[in-house]
């Protein structure tokens, strides 16, 4: 992916440019606000990550209005130390794909910029998810992994879905409860690995090979076996 | 040189103004006053000139000069006020008939009113008369004497003049009085305000029991003062409270950190110390979340967000995400509630709130123990949350909704001490309450909520209460 930060703590930028390229993208880098809005609206990105308050008299929001304004459908993430309900609530209706306040995981950065990606492409209306020899079909509600049925409960299922939608990507805990139960706040207790746990009881228990992965301080994933 | 702060002086100007309205109100009652008696006396005059004008003229015309002549001295004749004044007159201007010896020059054309000294009898008088014309050259003066009437008005005068520097002497002091009136009553709510300036934030503003509008503004900046005092409690429990409470596990990154630079024998070991203090640092970072998010919930600025909402599939989301914990540990939680629960508020902060409670008994239930979620509806809906575990003694109910609070039996298992004070700051946002009660054995938590029917129409009746009530 070649991405956008837009980022003023130089600490901060440096470690998630790093990160990024590790994990194999194109990063470009602005740490001002003017600077950014310039990058952001003349070249083409896959994601933005957007710190909301910058120097430059352009703060991340004002780049992210000007962006939209101008019908520049970029994915963004915006990154910001203002954590209250309605500063998020803001940054949504302001037109950013996801938000992500400081202080973060990088697993969780990565997670959702990457997640960002996919729901860029704009797949168009699936019908039907399949990873390998898994099967679940939208329409009918019906999981099947190698021809065989496996019942699942109307939670179970979108939890399935969710993973699935996100195939071989990193789903972090947090997401997973914004996704699937519309929850935004943190549980403190291990909710999310329990419902996973009880997932894989039926998805990959029965079957010779895993699907739904544990990713170490990070949260899941849902990958066809490496050959 | 005026003093520039009393021109400032609210309670000069409503002195002043006090003293305008009192002299106008004055000047209007001497105005009708005048009107309705000096006036009418005048008007009374005028119209029986005119009458005698029109009785005369008709005598003219049937009887001619020696019937006008002879009703003239009749009329003079039967005058018992003695007030009439008669002149007929020829061409020439000399007098035939009437009261006056001769024609005062000065009432030159018939038409106005004439009023004008005039001797009679060889007493100087006033009199006030009206020429007309008569055919044949004659000239007729109608008149009275109204030296009595000028006397009256003379002294009505007076009166009024005297009335209106009384007056304004009265609104004088008047003005004084409300303004030291004004004055006093400020005074009080100033003195309270430089008190609390001062830092003696336990003085109120003294109530002069009369429940006037006075009183009502005392009573309202007491109510602000109590509630913001509340909120300053609050604030220094909380900085206490992180001073205390973040301490240990800032103290235990810390040295994990510094143990695993001066001890660590392997980049593994780092790895692993480094790894720790992150999630500790994590963990402090949730509580900061915690606490703002019960901050903000208590400054009530979420309070727009309210909508109507059911709550029933929220209970069943709640049991939902919570259940496969539950089951984990052989609990059964069991989920009894009506179809539909209408509510009114924020709903991801109930959810929020439940979620916490039902948290809570889940993680203190003993192993195949029953958590039962309730909703009940009656004046207000009651989500009750039970367990089986070992409850919260009575002598710490009270204290186990502060932030930070664990009870001695929480101590042992994970958690920051702030879910119940999330919960009680919601239930407070919503005009609710939270009640934590003896479950024989375990806890019962009661979070009552308002039901929607009721707070819409609270609120469409009244907006501004709910938000002065908080």
């Amino acid at each position: 992916m070649r991405i956008l930060l837009v980022e003023d703590d130089k600490d901060v930028a440096g470690f998630v440019v790093r990160g990024l390229k590790e994990a194999g993208h194109v990063v470009e880098h602005a740490d001002n606000g003017r600077d950014g809005l310039f990058m952001a609206a003349s070249e083409t990105f896959d994601a933005v990550i957007l710190d909301r308050m910058l120097p430059g008299g352009i703060d991340g929001l004002k780049i992210l209005e000007t962006l939209r304004s101008q019908k520049n459908a970029v994915p963004v993430l915006i990154l910001s130390a203002m954590a209250e309900v309605d500063d998020r609530v803001k940054g949504l209706k302001a037109g950013s794909d996801d938000y992500l306040t400081k202080p973060f995981a990088f697993a969780e950065l990565l997670a959702r910029v990457e997640a960002l990606n996919r729901r860029g492409k704009g797949e168009g209306p699936v019908t039907k998810l399949v990873v390998e020899d898994l099967e679940l079909d939208l329409l009918s509600r019906q999981v099947k992994r190698g021809g065989q049925k496996i019942d699942l409960q109307p939670r179970e299922f979108r939890l399935l879905e969710y993973l699935m939608r996100h195939a071989g990507q990193v789903v972090t805990r947090t997401m997973l409860l914004e996704g699937v139960w519309d929850y935004h706040f943190d549980p403190q207790t291990n909710v999310i690995d329990v419902h996973v746990s009880r997932l894989r009881q039926k998805v990959d228990k029965p079957f010779s090979t895993g699907l739904i992965h544990t990713v170490r301080n990070a949260g899941y994933m849902l990958r066809a076996e490496q050959p | 040189m005026i003093d520039r702060g009393l021109l400032r002086s609210a309670g000069l100007r409503f002195g002043a103004m006090y003293a305008v309205l009192l002299a106008i109100s004055a000047a209007a009652l001497a105005l009708f006053l005048w009107w309705s008696t000096a006036g009418l006396l005048d008007r009374q005059t005028e119209a029986a000139i005119i009458a005698d004008a029109q009785g005369l003229s008709e005598r003219w015309a049937e009887g001619g000069l020696p019937g006008l002549m002879v009703t003239i001295e009749d009329r003079l004749a039967q005058n018992v006020d003695d007030d009439a004044i008669y002149l007929l007159a020829d061409s020439k201007m000399k007098r035939i008939a009437g009261n006056l010896t001769s024609w005062p020059p000065a009432v030159s054309v018939a038409g106005p009113w004439y009023e004008l000294p005039i001797m009679r009898a060889g007493i100087k008088s006033l009199a006030s008369v009206q020429r007309y014309e008569l055919p044949g050259g004659f000239h007729l003066l109608i008149g009275r004497d109204v030296q009595v009437r000028s006397q009256l008005r003379k002294m009505l005068t007076d009166a009024l003049l005297w009335a209106v520097g009384g007056v304004l002497l009265l609104a004088t002091i008047g003005a004084l009085v409300i303004r030291n009136l004004f004055r006093r009553t400020l005074a009080n709510i100033s003195a309270t305000s430089v008190a609390i300036a001062g830092g003696n934030f336990a003085q109120r503003v003294r109530l002069s029991g009369r429940g006037d509008e006075f009183d009502q503004i005392a009573e309202v900046i007491n109510d602000m003062l109590d509630r913001i005092g509340r909120l300053m409690d609050g604030v220094r429990q909380v900085s206490n409270a992180i001073a205390h409470d973040l301490r240990t596990p800032i103290t235990r990154a810390r040295t994990r950190l510094e143990d695993a630079a001066l001890h660590a024998e392997s980049a593994d070991d780092l790895r692993a110390a480094i790894e720790r203090a992150t999630q500790d640092l994590d963990g402090i970072v949730g509580v900061f979340q915690a606490l703002l998010r019960i901050a903000e919930i208590e400054a009530g600025s979420r309070r727009s967000s309210f909508a109507r909402f059911d709550l029933a599939p929220l209970l069943a989301e709640v049991a939902d995400l919570y259940g496969p914990l539950a089951e984990e540990r052989g609990i059964v939680l069991a989920l009894e509630s009506p179809d539909a629960v209408p509510a009114f508020g924020d709903k991801a902060m109930i959810q929020q709130a439940i979620a916490n409670l039902v948290d809570n008994a889940v993680k203190f239930s003993p192993d195949g123990g029953t958590v039962r979620l309730r909703a009940a509806m009656s004046a207000m809906i009651f989500v009750s949350v039970e367990d089986q575990g070992a409850g919260i003694p009575v002598a710490e109910r009270e204290r186990a909704t502060d932030r930070f609070y664990r009870g001695e039996t929480a101590r042992s298992t994970p958690g920051s001490g702030l879910g119940l004070s999330l919960v009680l700051a919601v239930a407070h946002l919503h005009g609710g309450s939270l009640q934590l009660e003896d479950n024989k054995p375990g806890l019962r938590a009661v979070l009552s909520l308002p039901q929607a029917d009721a707070v819409e129409s609270r609120v469409s009746s009244s907006s501004s209460r709910l938000s002065s009530e908080y």
